[in-house]
């Protein structure tokens, strides 16, 4: 699985987790050929993870993906131990963690293991800093150092000035950067990720995925994901681990899930997903950018543009409707005659509706001197289209028709 | 046919002449130290002229409902009214008696309430004590604590606590069962000690369910230690116990509406502290 040489991080072997009272009668039964739900009316001892087995390298992005009740949650926290396995093994550097006494387990969850929830998880009556803290308190850091070292992790999430405020006053992409933060300020090894970036919108998730590769060149951690949603492990992972059931049914690259799905339910839950998703203008638009305001003044329009580098910018009433766009010679002409954006607006700019296919994108972009708008039925601004877009979505496409 | 009568009572009869031969010693110490307490506390709330002090739990009342004027100024005419109504020492009494009964009762109840939280075995064995001290008419607990402490204060401190108890164990316990499993999982991924746990994750986030616990704690002791007045228990019991001897219809209506304002100011005080 794992190429010769490289260190091995996390290891897990034949992992079977089952919840109730009689997981010995359980697994005996699962040996015996059994399916999950013929156990449960059985015997009433739910099967969260059979037979488990992979192994994580140092560096690497390690998807566990799966439709939900697949046992993908119930692995992770095997991991660090908030489930007790029922049987197998796992070792973190070599070391098996099922042994450890509880001393040592919360040593090695203080040092080694950071965690991200699904729903953010902050705690409500902590401030910002205070929850990124968390793990270093608990260690027993002294307060100025833990505080300090909370300053700069919420700086490398691009979350500086939000120190002292509290979890429901932030968004929830924002929430979850700060999930982000407390998980890294430990400085871990491996990051365990539940599902964390599922409870945000498909744009702010887009953008946090990018965000979250970003930050894996600086810091470089070795990171296990879980998963409901394919684009996103196609789009991180280095190699899926599909579950199904409690149990792995195919480890491997995105491309080689893509290209080779090891049954039919994989072939299936591939072909699904990339067709219902990915080929529309919302899958792969990214945020509209510049946006300015239709009663602010070409001069505001101007100093936008020349901050994000374009020569173009949105315009939207205070709504976020869409009105049309401004070019820069024309917002550049009104500044000087003291005319207002209303008067320079391109009211023509074709937009397009988020369920566009990708294949239409194409030649609408390619004719286009400017990004196109996306525009849903409320006539809102919801992102645009752009050449990196277009790219980024025909990649996956690409190496589903193996030409990759 | 009759059934065999089980002798039920004699062996409650017998069980409470051991304790009292036995632990005679650890009696008296535990009636000496709550005498002195709610001897200190009433020391303490008539150390004031009653005036000054109505101002001064007036402001008290300003400070921590976060400057609610009119809940101030309610609070120091309801006061005014019991000073005019001449119950003002009996008044102080019967606080003092229900702060040293709250104070027992919370002392004890949020230990147990934290211990049936964690341990589902103790839960099950623990809740139905409760229910029994909930649902055992309040009469009844008379009866020990007069064999045990004799008459006076110390006995209806002692049936207030059995009596007033319960809410304070089964909120504490709510309340740390229903902190969200996602957070509890936070202070575990990190490495955090089970009192680590409980100081940083658990309590912080039961408190406002603990605090309703307190505050019907009180109302509970409020109720209690009027009923106390049998046993001997001073205050504003005693002057509604005197109401219903003599049959005096304004003696008992005055009494309990000194009550009535103490329950109210009490509840308005604790409801603050929740939100707070």
């Amino acid at each position: 699985m794992i190429s010769e040489g490289e260190n091995i991080k996390v290891s897990v072997r034949n992992l079977s987790m089952i919840f109730g009272d009689r997981p010995r009668e359980a697994l005996r039964h699962l040996e015996e050929g059994l399916t999950k739900d013929e156990i449960f009316e059985g015997t009433g001892q739910i099967v969260g993870v059979y037979n488990a087995s992979f192994d994580v390298a140092e560096g690497e992005i390690f998807v566990l993906m799966g439709l939900s009740g697949s046992g993908k949650s119930t692995l992770l926290r095997c991991i660090n131990r908030l489930f007790e396995p029922s049987a197998g093994e796992v070792a973190i550097d070599g070391e098996n963690v099922l042994e450890m006494t509880p001393q040592r387990l919360r040593e090695v969850r203080r040092t080694k293991l950071g965690m991200v929830f699904q729903n953010f998880a902050l705690l409500p009556h902590r401030t910002i800093i205070e929850n990124v803290a968390y793990g270093l308190e608990v260690r027993g850091v002294p307060k100025g150092e833990r505080l300090a070292k909370a300053a700069e992790v919420l700086r490398l999430v691009g979350l500086e000035g939000h120190e002292e405020s509290f979890p429901p006053q932030l968004s929830g992409g924002m929430q979850q950067r700060v999930g982000l933060a407390r998980g890294l300020a430990s400085d871990p090894d491996i990051l365990l990720m539940d599902e964390a970036f599922s409870a945000l919108d498909p744009l702010i998730r887009r953008e946090m995925q990018d965000e979250l590769l970003d930050l894996q060149d600086k810091v470089n951690k070795t990171i296990i994901f879980v998963s409901h949603d394919l684009d996103e492990a196609l789009h991180i992972g280095d190699r899926i681990a599909l579950m199904k059931d409690g149990a792995i049914i195919q480890i491997g690259t995105g491309e080689e899930i893509l290209t080779s799905p090891a049954d039919e339910y994989v072939a299936k839950f591939v072909a699904g997903v990339n067709m219902a998703k990915v080929l529309t203008a919302e899958g792969v638009m990214k945020r509209a950018d510049p946006v300015i305001f239709a009663d602010s003044t070409p001069e505001a329009a101007l100093k936008r543009m020349r901050k994000r580098k374009k020569s173009f910018a949105f315009v939207t009433s205070r709504k976020e409707e869409f009105l049309g766009i401004i070019r820069e010679e024309e917002a550049r002409g009104a500044a000087e005659i003291g005319e207002r954006i209303e008067d320079v607006l391109v009211l023509d700019a074709p937009a397009v509706s988020p369920e566009t296919p990708v294949t239409e994108l194409i030649s609408l972009v390619a004719g286009s001197p400017h990004p196109l708008p996306v525009v849903n039925d409320h006539k809102i601004l919801v992102g645009m289209i752009n050449h990196v877009a277009l790219l980024d979505a025909l990649t996956p496409g690409v190496a589903e028709n193996g030409v990759a | 046919m009759a059934l065999p009568r089980i002798p039920l009572g004699d062996g409650v009869e017998i069980a409470v002449d051991w304790v009292e031969s036995h632990f005679g010693g650890l009696l008296d110490l535990l009636s000496s130290v709550l005498g002195a307490l709610v001897g200190g506390l009433k020391d303490l709330l008539l150390f004031l002229p009653p005036l000054a002090m109505a101002l001064v739990i007036a402001l008290f009342v300003w400070k921590v409902s976060r400057r609610k004027l009119k809940l101030a100024a309610g609070t120091l005419i309801s006061l005014l009214l019991i000073e005019s109504m001449q119950l003002w020492s009996l008044s102080m009494e019967t606080l003092a008696l229900v702060i040293s009964s709250t104070l027992v009762a919370l002392v004890i109840g949020i230990p147990v309430g934290i211990l049936c939280s964690r341990s589902d075995g103790a839960n099950s064995m623990i809740t139905p004590i409760l229910d029994l001290m909930q649902t055992m008419p309040s009469f009844v607990y008379l009866i020990p604590a007069v064999i045990f402490f004799g008459l006076g204060n110390v006995p209806g401190i002692i049936a207030t606590v059995v009596f007033a108890m319960p809410p304070t164990i089964r909120l504490t316990n709510l309340g740390i069962r229903q902190v969200p499993r996602d957070l509890v999982e936070v202070a575990e991924a990190f490495g955090s000690t089970p009192r680590q746990k409980l100081l940083k994750v658990q309590l912080p986030l039961a408190m406002p369910t603990i605090m309703a616990g307190v505050n019907q704690c009180i109302m509970l002791s409020l109720s209690m230690v009027v009923i106390a007045a049998m046993i001997g228990a001073r205050g504003l019991g005693y002057q509604v116990l005197v109401g219903i001897q003599r049959v005096d219809i304004g003696t008992g209506f005055e009494a309990g509406l000194a009550i009535v304002i103490i329950a109210m100011v009490l509840d308005r005080i604790t409801r603050s502290l929740t939100r707070g």
